[in-house]
């Protein structure tokens, strides 16, 4: 299944990618508008909400430099002391920044 | 027609949704840039690569499957790779239903369409349903106008920053996700759901194929989170 990088043939990967990604999209609130949501149900689906966020984020620290690293911990301490994302979001940068600068 | 009171969504939930995602829709400018820039050196053209960007929005996938493109590109690797990055999605959706469970199918499936991690993670921190949904929709608009300039600006004026790690920038999206995921959440029971996400999400970077760490992780915090509270009420 290849498709020819004519004009045509490369609109028309980008709109089967824009379809598959709008599936993702719309999939889990289809499947969740067929599902009856009992407590149990409702406890695995707020689990995995914020799982979802740690799944993301665990590369990035693993993965990432120590700047990133550094940021990430500066994210969090302000984020726990202050509770306020913007403060804490820019000292992280800022620590990757200054962590990177010396 | 009165049970969706509290899901109406207003043109003022979508101003303020706009609003308190502009300051880092500001940021997705630069990655929208490094795209646009990288896109180009694929050999795809000014247009295509606009094209790409506002209808597929979904900045990870967009920059995985770059190498794809080429002389021809190959339908299935193409597909294989979209759905794999973009799983997560699914259960992004899947934990946002009930705030969208009120609406008519209609609003309810195009209010997804520009469901992404940031207005995502900041519509699940909290509100009325109006307003979250506020925030999914005017944050998403936000986020995709930004990506959508960000493009350009790659496409029309090529390498303008070329090193975004050298000013932390590519540190700010982990940022962003981290203070939204801790939020103002006091409840350490938490944690043990999201320890079992990260260990999960480690060990499928390990020994699974490539992006399956989001989806595996996701289930295993899900799967503890299912777990843990029936112990303590069939204690109480």
């Amino acid at each position: 299944m290849m498709l020819d990088a004519t004009r045509s043939g490369v609109m028309l990967a980008i709109v089967i990618m824009a379809l598959v990604t709008y599936l993702t999209r719309a999939g889990g609130v289809f499947v969740m508008s067929r599902v009856p949501i009992g407590p149990r149900v409702e406890r695995f689906i707020n689990a995995m909400a914020g799982s979802v966020l740690v799944a993301v984020i665990t590369p990035m620290a693993v993965n990432g430099d120590w700047g990133a690293r550094m940021a990430l911990v500066a994210t969090l301490m302000v984020m726990l002391t202050l509770r306020k994302p913007l403060p804490a979001i820019t000292a992280g940068v800022l620590t990757a920044a200054l962590w990177r600068l010396f | 027609m009165t049970l969706e009171h509290d899901s109406r969504l207003t043109l003022g939930h979508l101003v303020s949704g706009f609003r308190r995602m502009a300051p880092l829709s500001l940021f997705v400018i630069v990655f929208g840039l490094a795209f646009g820039v990288a896109a180009l050196q694929q050999g795809l053209s000014g247009l295509e690569t606009m094209m790409m960007s506002g209808l597929v929005f979904a900045g990870a996938a967009q920059f995985a499957t770059l190498e794809l493109w080429g002389e021809t590109i190959p339908l299935l690797p193409l597909i294989a790779i979209t759905l794999a990055i973009n799983a997560r999605h699914l259960l992004m959706g899947a934990a946002f239903y009930p705030h969208l469970r009120e609406l008519p199918a209609g609003r309810r499936y195009a209010s997804l369409i520009l469901l992404s991690d940031a207005n995502w993670a900041m519509a699940m921190t909290g509100g009325s349903n109006a307003a979250r949904l506020g925030i999914l929709v005017g944050g998403g608009i936000a986020l995709w106008s930004t990506w959508m300039i960000g493009t350009g600006l790659g496409v029309v004026f090529g390498s303008g920053i070329n090193e975004p790690e050298s000013f932390g920038l590519d540190a700010i999206m982990g940022c962003f996700l981290l203070a939204m995921l801790v939020g103002d959440k006091r409840d350490l029971s938490v944690l043990l759901p999201w320890g079992a996400a990260a260990l999960a999400a480690l060990a499928a970077m390990a020994w699974l194929p490539p992006h399956a760490h989001v989806i595996v992780g996701a289930l295993a915090g899900g799967v503890v989170g299912l777990l843990l509270p029936s112990r303590q009420e069939s204690r109480a």
